[in-house]
C-alpha cells in the first residue's frame, strides 16, 4: 500500500475523482431541480446517455467542446421534453415513461453509434484544461483540483448559483411549491404544469451536459451504455440531499472518489478483478442509504401528476 | 363496445404502434422494416428450431414476470431483477457440477432450484427492509443492488467459482445428461412447463386467497392497510422476497435447463424487458403467457437477425421502450375517454 500513496497516485485519484464527479454533480443539481418540483425524473440516465452521444457527435464533427456540451445538453433537454409532454402534461406514470426513456436511449444511441462509428471508434483529442492561476502551483492538489476543463468550474459554480435560486428567488419558491402543494401554487396563479415543464427540461440540459462531460472530456469517446447508472446515481443524490444543492456537492466527491478508485487501482496494477472495485461506488451507494436513510427527504407531491381541481 | 373487445383493443393498439414506430427507426438507419419483421417472425416462429428456440426462452421470462407481477400487485417497484436473476445463475452454476456427483441428478436440480430462489430473495433483504421500516423508495434501492450484484457475480466467477480448466473466466459446467429433462425429442426442456405452472400458481395466488388479496390492499392504499390491521412491513418484506425469489428461479432454471455454466459478463437484462409484457396483461398471470410468447419470438427472430441483416439486438430496446410508452398513452387516452363519459 505505501507505494500506492506515492504524490502522482494521490494527484491521479483526486484529478480522476473531479473527471467522475462533475457528471455525476450535474445529474444530481439537475434531478434535485425536478424533484423540487414533484417529478421523480427515473428517465435521467436515458437524458445523460443521449446527451452523451449528441455531446460527442457535435463535437467529433465540429471540432469544438463549447458545441459539443451544448449538443449535449440540449440532447439531455430533448429526451426531457418527451418526459415533460407524457408526465407533465399529459400526467401520465412518472415511472413507467422514464423506464422507457432510459430504455429507448440506450437502445436508439446504441444503434446509431453502430451504424457510424463501430467500425472507425473515432477518439476525440485531450481536452484543453485550464489551470487556474496561482491554484494550480500547489504540489498534489493543485494539478490535480485546479487544472480541468472549464465546464468543471462551471459546474461548481451552479452549486451555489442554485442554492441562491432556491432560497432568493420566486422562481425557486415556484418550484418548491410545485413540489410541496402545487394547489397553492395554482391558486397563486402560477402555472403549475409550466413550472414542472421548465425543471424537467433544466434537468435534462444539465443531466445532458453531465453525459457530454463524460464522452468528449473523461472518456474522449461515445461507448454504447457508457453511463453505467451514473444517472441513477444522480438519484441518489438528490434523495439524500434533501433539497440543498451543497449536499449534492459533498455526495459527488464521495461518489466521484470512489470512481476514481476503481480507475486508479487499474493503473496501478493492483491485482483484483475489474469487477470488483466497479463494486465500490455502488457499496458506497447503498452504505450511504442505509446510513441515511431516514434523514432522505422527498416532497409530499413528488410522483404525482398535478390535475387543476383534483384532490 | 363490448368490455372485452375494449381489453383487446387497449392491449393491441400499444403493440401496433411500437412496431409502426420501430419500422420508422429501421427505416431511418437504412434497413426494410418489412423484410426485417418477416425474418423475425420466420427465425422466431415458423421455423422448429426457432420455435423450440423461442419457446425455451419462455422459462426464465414467464418466472421473471411472475415475480414482476407480486410485486407491481403490491404495489412495489422491484427493478433490481437482472442482479437477483445473475446471482442466482452464478450459484446455480456453482452447485450443480459440485453436487451432482454426490447427489445424483434430480436432487441436485431440486436443491440448485431452491437454492437459485434463496439466492434472489437473500438479494432483496436490503431494499426490502429499507422500504419497510423507513420508507425508503426502493426504485432506487432495488436498481443499485441490480448494478452491485452484475459486479459481484462477475467477481464470483473470476475468482472462487472459476473453472481452472477453461481461459475464459467461466464456472464449471453442468453436463447435458445432468441438466433437467428434454421435452419428447425437442430441445425445449422441462423448466419451460415448471414456468407455466409457476405463473398460474401466482396467479391464483394473487387473485383467489387472503395472502394474496392482503397484498393487493398494500398496493392499492398502503394507509388503508396498517387502519385495516394488515402488518405491513412485513407483508413489504414478503413480497420482496417471493418477487426476487422467483427472479432467481428463472436464474436457476435457464442454467439448469439451457446454459449449465455461466460465463464472465453474461446479462441477458430482462429484468426491465419483461415490465412491458406485466403492464400489457394488466397484471394478470394468464394473459402474461402471450405476451411473454410474443416478446420471446422477437428476442429469438432479432438476434438472428442481428446476425444475418446487420440491425444489432439494441432495436428490441428501442421497441420496449416504445412499446412503455404506446401503452402509457393509449391507457392515459382511454382513462380520459371514460372520464369524458362520465361526467
Amino acid at each position: 500500500m505505501e507505494t500506492l500513496l506515492t504524490p502522482a497516485f494521490v494527484t491521479a485519484l483526486l484529478f480522476g475523482a473531479v473527471t467522475a464527479g462533475v457528471p455525476l454533480l450535474l445529474a444530481g443539481l439537475g434531478e434535485q431541480v425536478s424533484e423540487k418540483a414533484g417529478v421523480l425524473n427515473i428517465g435521467i440516465e436515458g437524458m445523460m446517455l443521449a446527451g452523451a452521444y449528441a455531446g460527442f457527435v457535435a463535437a467529433y464533427y465540429s471540432g469544438s467542446f463549447l458545441a459539443g456540451f451544448v449538443a449535449g445538453g440540449l440532447g439531455g433537454a430533448g429526451v426531457a421534453a418527451l418526459m415533460a409532454l407524457f408526465c407533465v402534461r399529459l400526467g401520465m406514470n412518472q415511472i413507467v415513461i422514464g423506464i422507457a426513456l432510459t430504455l429507448g436511449a440506450e437502445g436508439l444511441t446504441a444503434l446509431l453509434h453502430h451504424f457510424q462509428f463501430s467500425r472507425s471508434y473515432p477518439r476525440l483529442d485531450a481536452a484543453p484544461a485550464l489551470a487556474l492561476p496561482g491554484l494550480a502551483e500547489i504540489p498534489i492538489v493543485g494539478p490535480a483540483l485546479f487544472s480541468h476543463h472549464w465546464l468543471v468550474y462551471l459546474a461548481v459554480l451552479l452549486v451555489p448559483l442554485l442554492a441562491w435560486v432556491f432560497r432568493r428567488t420566486h422562481l425557486g419558491l415556484n418550484l418548491e411549491a410545485a413540489g410541496q402543494m402545487p394547489a397553492a401554487l395554482d391558486a397563486a396563479g402560477i402555472g403549475v404544469l409550466a413550472t414542472r415543464t421548465f425543471a424537467v427540461l433544466a434537468t435534462g440540459f444539465l443531466a445532458g451536459m453531465g453525459g457530454a462531460y463524460m464522452a468528449n472530456v473523461g472518456a474522449g469517446l461515445f461507448v454504447p451504455f457508457m453511463t453505467g447508472g451514473a444517472g441513477f446515481m444522480g438519484i441518489v443524490l438528490a434523495m439524500l440531499a434533501r433539497g440543498r444543492p451543497s449536499w449534492v456537492l459533498v455526495g459527488s466527491i464521495v461518489f466521484g472518489l470512489s470512481l476514481s478508485l476503481t480507475t486508479a487501482f487499474q493503473v496501478a496494477g493492483v491485482n483484483v478483478p475489474t469487477d470488483v472495485v466497479q463494486m465500490l461506488p455502488f457499496l458506497m451507494v447503498m452504505l450511504m442509504l442505509v446510513l441515511f436513510a431516514r434523514h432522505s427527504g422527498l416532497p409530499p407531491a413528488l410522483g404525482l401528476p398535478y390535475v387543476r381541481g383534483s384532490r | 363496445m363490448s368490455r372485452v373487445a375494449a381489453g383487446v383493443l387497449r392491449t393491441l393498439i400499444p403493440i401496433a404502434l411500437a412496431l409502426g414506430a420501430g419500422a420508422l427507426v429501421l427505416l431511418a438507419l437504412g434497413a426494410d422494416p418489412i423484410d426485417y419483421y418477416a425474418f423475425v417472425l420466420r427465425r422466431g416462429l415458423l421455423t422448429w428450431s426457432g420455435l423450440q428456440e423461442t419457446i425455451t426462452k419462455l422459462a426464465p421470462l414467464l418466472l421473471i414476470s411472475a415475480g414482476l407481477i407480486v410485486a407491481f400487485r403490491a404495489g412495489i417497484w422491484n427493478l433490481g431483477v437482472d442482479g437477483q436473476f445473475l446471482l442466482a445463475a452464478v450459484v446455480t452454476a456453482a452447485l450443480g457440477p459440485a453436487l451432482v456427483g454426490a447427489i445424483g441428478r434430480y436432487p441436485t436440480l431440486i436443491v440448485c432450484a431452491l437454492a437459485g430462489a434463496a439466492v434472489g430473495a437473500a438479494w432483496s433483504l436490503l431494499p426490502a427492509i429499507l422500504k419497510a421500516r423507513y420508507g425508503l423508495n426502493e426504485i432506487i434501492t432495488t436498481l443499485m443492488m441490480s448494478f452491485l450484484g452484475t459486479s459481484l457475480a462477475n467477481v464470483l466467477i473470476k475468482l472462487p467459482f472459476k473453472d481452472p480448466a477453461t481461459t475464459v473466466p467461466q464456472t464449471e459446467t453442468l453436463l447435458v445428461p445432468d441438466r433437467l429433462p428434454r421435452l419428447f425429442d425437442s430441445t425445449i426442456h422441462a423448466g419451460v412447463v415448471l414456468a407455466v405452472i409457476v405463473i398460474l400458481l401466482v396467479h391464483l395466488l394473487m387473485t383467489r386467497t387472503a395472502f394474496g388479496l392482503r397484498l393487493q390492499v398494500v398496493g392499492a392504499n398502503p394507509r388503508a392497510a396498517v387502519h385495516a390491521g394488515l402488518n405491513v412491513g412485513r407483508l413489504t418484506i414478503a413480497t420482496f422476497a417471493l418477487s426476487a425469489g422467483l427472479a432467481g428461479l428463472g436464474g436457476a432454471v435457464e442454467i439448469l435447463g439451457v446454459w449449465g455454466t455461466v460465463r464472465a459478463d453474461w446479462n441477458p437484462k430482462f429484468g426491465l424487458l419483461a415490465i412491458p409484457l406485466v403492464f400489457l396483461a394488466r397484471f394478470n398471470g394468464i394473459a402474461v403467457i402471450g405476451f411473454v410468447f410474443f416478446f420471446a419470438v422477437l428476442l429469438i427472430g432479432g438476434e438472428s437477425a442481428s446476425r444475418r441483416m446487420g440491425v444489432p439486438t439494441f432495436f428490441i430496446l428501442v421497441l420496449v421502450g416504445l412499446l412503455l410508452v404506446f401503452l402509457a398513452l393509449v391507457e392515459y387516452l382511454d382513462h380520459r375517454r371514460r372520464e369524458r363519459t362520465k361526467s
